[in-house]
């Protein structure tokens, strides 16, 4: 490998070519990261007027309440399906666009198409299509005989915020997907074939080995999704209901906190969600990334 | 060069010269959370005052829905950047009574910018319920409302029941539901808006049940709920999850989400505030009834009278204090005969002050319009008791939300009826606790 490696003498200049990335860092993570952990180790007034340091109180009232454990449990179903269902589907979206030879600039156009949708919107449009009383889906699975009801039907709620959540999330995984088929060198699959391997045989043997740094790098991603930029989803479509059966971590922390004005809890359980995804990421890491090969 | 800088330099004059009149005028920041009709003719009050006079100019601006903009400015007013004027809804009432500093009470401000005002001439529930227990009268009544019930004609009589007879209890509610999704008229027999305030807060005034101590917390911080003891809302919750079954009820989410399914003709009848009547007018081409709230029959005392619900307008302090006599004028203004007359008719809230409703009278505006005098009827059906005045509780967004949420699990079974409203009082209570304990 002919790489090229810039070695720098003395440390000055590295730290100022550093400089701009850490500052952007140190203003837009590190210090809202400090307010929240000092945040929750207060309980104060809605106004601002009061605040009284309590220690660990916020974080083991969260810890001793049965209802923080449910969004615990929503929030690992949501986030296991929402990203095994972007990978399976975007996968299988990117390597049928990769089998065709034409127009597949086109198909692949309109499959990153729904990224530019934000996720707001993409929430209100499956809350109107699976609506009882006006949606279409809701409308056709009534015709199943199923009685469509995500007001009431927990389930329902949970399957519509996992669909709406892994449809919003699915373009940007088939980009990642559809350049890493690109890049499979074609006379591996053409040896391949000749050797007598089908289409599905290849598809096992050699492209998923190949893609696995890929596919590793979106379920991270994926994961950090489903856990902190589904707020927007779930608000939108079931704001959290029935009941708290769509309650995941981080919308019980944006209810606590901009609903309740309890910005005690609601810090401390933003400063837990952190942890939790710090830890997922560094598990993630250390024992998934063994399997994957570059 | 300098025949090109000379219209420049002139054409600069010019345009400062143009911008002076306007820089003169103080703006008063107005947040709100009206949208659609109401939003459009909230929006034109703001115009109207604009018009009256050079000094001040009110802006309207729509923050998103109650809770949300309620929270905005809280968030605003930590970071410096509150409104003069923030419509809060109701359930904020307790929050912001408690605010402190943050407010500045209406009747002070009326009295320190010499603005006239004449707190006896609003209607005593409405004003009852945003002063304090001395009487001070700290926020500005403006958009207040009551549940009312309203039905499809049509359905009725495709139905085969009579269209001129709303039911009056929910006896008669259930049935006439179930005929209606049993003929097929509707597939909906009925639903209901604002879950918690129909199906709890209103619902204990309206049978003069007690939903907490302390005059369901308009005496003192350290109310306690006690709406599970009396075991009628169990009842009523068990009720609605049984007709939930057959379809005769069908909830249809929180908030006002429900609205859209009476006015396309899906639920035959609708439980939702007084102030949904300029929506449902202009956007269902059936012929729309209304009728009082349904009571259980067997309950003593009941129908009491209704509660209100709607918003008041709070002012802000931190403003430059040169605002704050356009703010007053603004808010008399507001609560002039003529300006209060028109809004309510033409919204479907309350009259909140004598003048207006006594005007609208003279207007013929109730002989006109049969059934828009409904709210007022029940407002004032009895002489509000400590059951009926209204409610005060800290922390009631957070609580009404947890309230649906409890409601919503008795709906779809994960808990019985009773179960969900023992947790919603419980649930409750730790939550009153806690704004009594960060509020000391």
């Amino acid at each position: 490998m002919s790489e090229k490696r810039v070695i720098f003498r003395g440390t000055a200049l590295p730290l100022l070519l550093l400089a701009p990335q850490l500052a952007v860092t140190a203003v837009f993570f590190l210090y809202p990261a400090a307010q929240a952990v000092r945040q929750s180790m207060f309980r104060s007034d809605a106004f601002g007027f009061g605040e009284r340091f309590v220690g660990f109180d916020n974080f083991s009232a969260l810890l001793n309440s049965a209802r923080y454990w449910d969004s615990v449990g929503v929030t690992a179903v949501f986030a296991a399906s929402v990203a095994i269902i972007t990978l399976v589907v975007s996968l299988a979206l990117a390597a049928a666009v990769d089998r065709l030879i034409r127009g597949s600039s086109v198909y692949s156009t309109l499959l990153i198409w729904p990224y530019a949708v934000a996720p707001a919107v993409a929430g209100i449009l499956w809350w109107f299509l699976f609506n009882p009383s006006i949606g279409i889906l809701a409308y056709v699975l009534r015709t199943f005989g199923i009685r469509w009801d995500q007001f009431v039907n927990g389930d329902h709620a949970l399957i519509l915020v996992i669909i709406a959540a892994s449809w919003a999330q699915i373009s940007y995984n088939f980009i990642f997907f559809l350049a890493g088929l690109q890049s499979i060198p074609r006379s591996i699959m053409e040896a391949a074939a000749i050797d007598g391997a089908g289409p599905v045989k290849r598809f096992f043997t050699i492209t998923l080995p190949l893609l696995s740094p890929t596919v590793f790098f979106l379920s991270v991603i994926n994961v950090v999704y489903a856990f902190f930029d589904t707020f927007a989803i779930i608000d939108t479509t079931t704001a959290g209901g029935p009941g708290r059966d769509t309650t995941t971590l981080v919308y019980s922390a944006y209810s606590d906190g901009f609903l309740g004005q309890n910005f005690g809890s609601s810090a401390a359980q933003s400063v837990l969600l952190t942890a939790v995804v710090m830890v997922l990421t560094i598990v993630q890491f250390r024992f998934v990334e063994r399997r994957v090969h570059y | 060069m300098t025949h090109a800088f000379k219209t420049a330099a002139l054409a600069a004059i010019l345009l400062s010269g143009a911008a002076l009149p306007a820089a003169a005028q103080t703006e008063i920041q107005w947040w709100h959370s009206m949208s659609g009709e109401l939003g459009t003719k909230l929006e034109g009050l703001a115009t109207a005052f604009n018009e009256t006079q050079s000094d001040y100019r009110v802006v309207p601006v729509n923050r998103g829905t109650y809770p949300e903009s309620m929270t905005a400015a809280i968030a605003a007013f930590r970071a410096g950047e509150q409104p003069h004027i923030l419509q809060v809804f109701e359930v904020g009432t307790g929050t912001f009574m408690a605010a402190g500093d943050a407010i500045y009470p209406v009747q002070e401000l009326m009295a320190d910018t010499g603005e006239a005002f004449d707190r006896e001439g609003y209607l005593p529930a409405v004003v009852g319920y945003y002063s304090t227990a001395e009487g001070e009268m700290l926020s500005f009544p403006f958009n207040s409302s009551t549940p009312i019930l309203y039905y499809n004609k049509d359905a009725f009589e495709a139905a085969g029941l009579d269209a001129e007879t709303p039911p009056t209890t929910w006896d008669e509610l259930a049935e006439a539901a179930a005929t209606i999704v049993e003929s097929g008229a509707a597939s909906c027999g009925f639903t209901t808006t604002w879950p918690s305030w129909l199906n709890l807060e209103s619902f204990s005034a309206w049978h003069n049940t007690p939903i907490a101590t302390r005059q369901n917390g308009m005496a003192g911080l350290d109310t306690e709920f006690e709406f599970a003891d009396a075991g009628l809302v169990a009842r009523h919750w068990a009720n609605l999850a049984e007709w939930q079954q057959t379809g005769a009820y069908q909830y249809r989410g929180r908030g006002s989400d429900a609205g859209p399914a009476f006015r396309s003709g899906e639920c035959a009848i609708l439980l939702e505030s007084s102030a949904g009547r300029a929506a449902i007018l202009a956007n269902t081409d059936f012929e729309v009834g209304f009728g009082m709230l349904p009571y259980y029959d067997d309950v003593e005392g009941a129908p009491q009278n209704s509660i209100i619900g709607g918003a008041s307008l709070w002012v802000m302090r931190g403003k430059d204090e040169a605002s704050y006599p356009g703010v007053a004028r603004f808010l008399a203004f507001l609560s002039s005969p003529e300006v209060q007359a028109d809004w309510h008719q033409s919204t479907g809230y309350l009259p909140i002050t004598q003048a207006a409703y006594e005007l609208s009278q003279e207007q013929g505006y109730y002989d006109e319009n049969p059934g828009s005098d409904v709210g007022i009827q029940e407002m004032t059906l009895n002489e509000p008791t400590e059951n009926s005045q209204g409610l005060r509780f800290g922390n009631f967004v957070q609580i009404r939300a947890m309230i649906e949420e409890e409601l919503e699990a008795a709906l779809n079974g994960s808990k019985s009826a009773e179960e969900a409203v023992e947790a919603a009082q419980t649930r409750g209570n730790e939550m009153l606790r806690e704004f009594e304990a960060q509020n000391q």
